[in-house]
């Protein structure tokens, strides 16, 4: 992937696990949002593939991708604020409903059935990321950990195999990242799908993923699980500089 | 033949170097504020009304009739900015572009009730023999739309390039919030945009006036028209605009001659409609340049 | 429907019955039989711009298919009425597809002058090859259904209304259901959409369609109440003209669209003595109602009524 002339991503390649939550780390411009809009088909790759369950994405346009099972957040919350919460969460479910412009002016049973569905179903969903109190309050008046939260259920509305976070802890106090950990984990065990996050916030990162890729340049510089990336030389490097990483290790044997 | 041919042209390049001046006036303001100003045909309609009334109503001697014009078209573009588009707080685009539209529709309703429904004209600027090429006809006054078509093309090259409050201008438009830190007066910067856009058109309805006429409800077709011109070349830059505009207008006068006079805005309509489709960045605009331009 | 709405709607239906009954006025009512042609073209651009986003100024241009294409049809190939007036819907509905699949991948500005080109290009056509040309034709039939035609000025004010009570009832159910909600989630981020597995551009073609097949029943409807059609009626003022029903009605709310098709139909019957000062009327209308109420008539009046009933709650 380039950007006129600027090379933004490079022989990069990995693999997600089913029922795996996968992190993307790496400083500022490595990459890590571009890798998430070439997966969720807003970028085309100049080169390369991606393979989803089998099937290729690239050249799919992102509303077939989201359709195949594939929904993710933005770094810049984009919910439709001039509805309210639950409304976001319902939109995220028209996709997989029947109801065309005809069914709906004509109001026929099937319509009124899969709305009653949808309503029933999206309350769920709010209660499960803990925003049932707020479902008829327009979505920009909501805090951005909040904001943040709702995007994720609205995410989860397409009944998606895969999710894609980019940067979900961005804003967040400490208490809400804690719960946004909560929700992500449990998204992984009780819904089982696929979580892959880009994120700056080491703690979450480490105490939630199964396994992590770095990113630096628009080069893997490593990957694997939290434990191996903690201690890995390169990453530690990337993060920190050269000068910093010798003060650390000084510190560690003292 | 060639005589025929060469009369067309020159009708064409005589309403094109007008459609050239309302694409300028649209790049003006587009350049200072994003807004496109859909009122700009009526500043022409301004342009030469106004000048009717000066010279023809009021006998005023040549000169200050077209300063008075100006003038007037100058207050009017101060007006419109200050009273409709700096009161408006945090606008969405709709609101933009339906203000503009509002106020076209006042100023139309003004120039009706002043002037009626009938059109108007006035004497060449200057009188004497027409010029002949080839057997073609052409009117001083034809020479005079192109004359000043170009020298207002100069004028507004060197103050965007060389004096300060042309610069600042450039500023506003590139980044609003950097040009406000560096001390340049937006507020003020928008203003003086919609009054140059406003007298930019007004000289271009002065001088087309005493060829073509000029009535209350020529404004959105020469809008439209002008339009069509500003984004042939990408809006925002003059050059294109010119070029644009006199392209629409010998295609335009080719096609009332050669074809059917009534389908002469049609061909300015289909052209609009086949850039906005296929090129809207437009023609002489390459995509990275596009790109680089805000939408 | 929600109560509110329901509510509305029978009061809507209760004007409609009532109206001829209580003025017995043939000008009245004729005015009533103009303001429901508009208020049909009106619903359209309301949910075309109000709810999903979209600018159009070219509405004048699908009223005038559906005026000459269903007049042309019934005067010249003896097609009954109802059938040309499907035939125009179906007419107006291909040229929305055609226009809508390159326009709408524009935005903003570059929309609104695509939309108002395309109106002036049927304007065009209307002028030189359109029955009669500038000066427009005649003896365009009454309409009739089943051999039945209806001739007096109440029985076509009920047509009319009772039509355009079919397209709110239609319009208010497709704002409430799903498909409403996706038109309004378009409105705010064409990127989120996609990402919610939207087709955005199917949507907004129907969309699109949607407001052109309204705009060509009102279309069809005038013709054949006037029986006289020129294209000075399909001008770009009408297109603005109905922008300005939406937005002094309340551009995001379908009642909005009614109510303001009636004022800004009725306005110039009262302002007739200053016949040389309508179009500044007009003007002065919409200019300031973008500046000062926005919102537009309805969803001030619901603010308010809104307020009042909190006060009265309060107070007790």
């Amino acid at each position: 992937m380039s950007f006129g002339g600027l090379m933004a991503l490079r022989n990069v390649s990995f693999d997600v696990i089913e029922g795996d939550i996968k992190a993307l780390i790496g400083p500022n411009g490595a990459g890590k949002t571009t890798l998430l809009n070439i997966v969720s088909g807003i970028h085309q790759p100049d080169k390369g593939d991606v393979f989803f369950l089998g099937e290729k994405l690239v050249n799919v346009a992102p509303a077939r991708i989201a359709r195949k099972g594939i929904s993710r957040t933005f770094q810049h919350v984009e919910l439709f604020g001039n509805m309210t919460v639950i409304e976001n969460i319902m939109v995220g479910q028209y996709a997989r409903t029947r109801s065309g412009f005809l069914s709906s002016g004509f109001k026929l049973p099937f319509v009124v059935k899969e709305e009653r569905e949808i309503q029933r179903k999206s309350e769920e969903i709010l209660e499960y990321i803990n925003l049932g109190q707020r479902k008829d309050e327009p979505a920009s008046n909501l805090p951005i950990g909040e904001q943040r939260t709702l995007e994720i259920g609205r995410a989860l509305a397409t009944g998606p195999r895969l999710v894609l976070l980019d940067e979900p802890a961005a804003g967040l106090n400490i208490k809400e990242t804690r719960n946004l950990g909560e929700i992500i984990r449990k998204i992984r065990d009780e819904l089982k799908i696929t979580v892959v996050l880009v994120e700056h916030d080491m703690d979450l990162v480490m105490s939630i993923s199964d396994s992590i890729i770095v990113l630096n340049f628009g080069e893997v510089i490593a990957e694997g699980t939290p434990l191996e990336i903690q201690k890995n030389h390169e990453v530690i490097v990337a993060y920190l500089g050269e000068e910093e990483e010798i003060q650390r290790g000084y510190n560690a044997h003292t | 033949m060639l005589t025929v041919f060469l009369q067309f042209l020159f009708s064409g390049l005589t309403v094109g170097a007008v459609y050239a001046l309302v694409g300028i006036g649209f790049n003006i303001t587009y350049n200072a504020t994003s807004i496109i100003n859909l009122a700009q045909g009526e500043f022409v309609v301004i342009g030469g009304l106004m000048m009717w009334f000066f010279a023809e109503s009021l006998k005023l001697p040549f000169l200050v009739s077209v300063a008075f014009t100006i003038i007037s078209a100058g207050i009017v573009g101060l007006l419109m900015e200050r009273l409709t588009i700096k009161p408006l707080k945090n606008p969405d685009l709709l609101l933009m572009i339906m203000i503009t539209i509002a106020v076209s529709i006042v100023l139309r309703g003004i120039l009706m009730f002043a002037f009626g429904k009938d059109p108007y004209v006035y004497p060449s600027f200057t009188e004497g023999e027409p010029l002949s090429i080839y057997g073609a006809i052409i009117q001083q006054q034809t020479l005079w739309v192109i004359g000043i078509t170009g020298f207002c093309i100069i004028l507004l090259f060197f103050f965007f390039k060389k004096t300060m409050v042309g610069k600042a201008m450039l500023a506003c438009a590139v980044n609003p919030t950097a040009a406000k830190l560096v001390g340049i007066n937006v507020s003020r910067m928008v203003m003086l945009s919609f009054v140059l856009s406003a007298v930019v058109g007004a000289i271009g309805g002065m001088a087309i006036t005493p060829i073509s006429l000029m009535e209350y409800d020529k404004g959105p077709m020469l809008a439209v028209k002008g339009f069509c011109a500003a984004i042939m070349g990408g809006l925002g830059t003059n050059r294109g605009a010119v070029i644009g505009g006199f392209i629409i207008g010998i295609l335009e006068s080719m096609t009332a001659g050669y074809i059917h006079s009534g389908l002469k805005d049609a061909v300015a309509l289909i052209i609009l409609l086949l850039i906005l489709f296929f090129k809207p960045a437009g023609i002489f605009v390459s995509k990275a340049m596009h790109q680089l331009r805000k939408f | 429907m929600k109560k509110g709405d329901l509510l509305s709607f029978l009061i809507f239906i209760l004007l409609i019955i009532l109206l001829p009954v209580i003025s017995g006025s043939t000008y009245t009512i004729t005015v009533g039989i103009f303001s429901g042609i508009n208020a049909l073209v009106a619903i359209g651009l309301c949910i075309l711009m109000g709810y999903a986003g979209q600018v159009s100024l070219g509405q004048a241009g699908f009223y005038g298919i559906g005026a000459y294409i269903s007049s042309i049809l019934s005067v010249h190939a003896g097609l009954p009425i109802v059938i040309s007036v499907i035939c125009a819907m179906i007419v107006a509905a291909v040229a929305a597809m055609i226009l809508a699949v390159p326009a709408l991948r524009l935005k903003g500005h570059y929309l609104a002058v695509a939309t108002l080109g395309f109106g002036e290009i049927i304007y065009i056509i209307l002028n030189e090859w359109g029955p009669g040309g500038p000066s427009g034709f005649g003896d365009i039939p009454h309409f009739g259904l089943l051999g039945y035609t209806i001739g007096s000025t109440t029985g076509y004010f009920y047509l009319i209304w009772g039509l355009v009570a079919v397209v709110m009832l239609f319009s208010i159910n497709l704002i409430n259901s799903g498909t409403g909600r996706a038109l309004r989630a378009i409105h705010d981020s064409d990127m989120a959409c996609n990402a919610m597995g939207l087709n955005v551009t199917a949507l907004k073609i129907k969309v699109f369609i949607l407001s052109a097949v309204y705009a060509s029943l009102a279309g069809s409807l005038y013709a054949h109440y006037v029986t006289f059609i020129s294209p000075s009626s399909f001008s770009l003022f009408y297109s603005i003209l109905v922008l300005m029903m939406v937005i002094v009605g309340g551009i995001t709310n379908l009642w909005g669209a009614v109510i303001g098709a009636v004022v800004i139909t009725v306005l110039p019957e009262l302002l007739r003595r200053f016949e040389e000062l309508d179009v500044l009327v007009y003007g002065l209308i919409l200019t300031l109602s973008l500046m000062f109420f926005r919102k537009g008539i309805v969803p001030i009046l619901i603010e308010k009524i809104k307020k009042l009933r909190e006060f009265a709650v309060a107070k007790h």
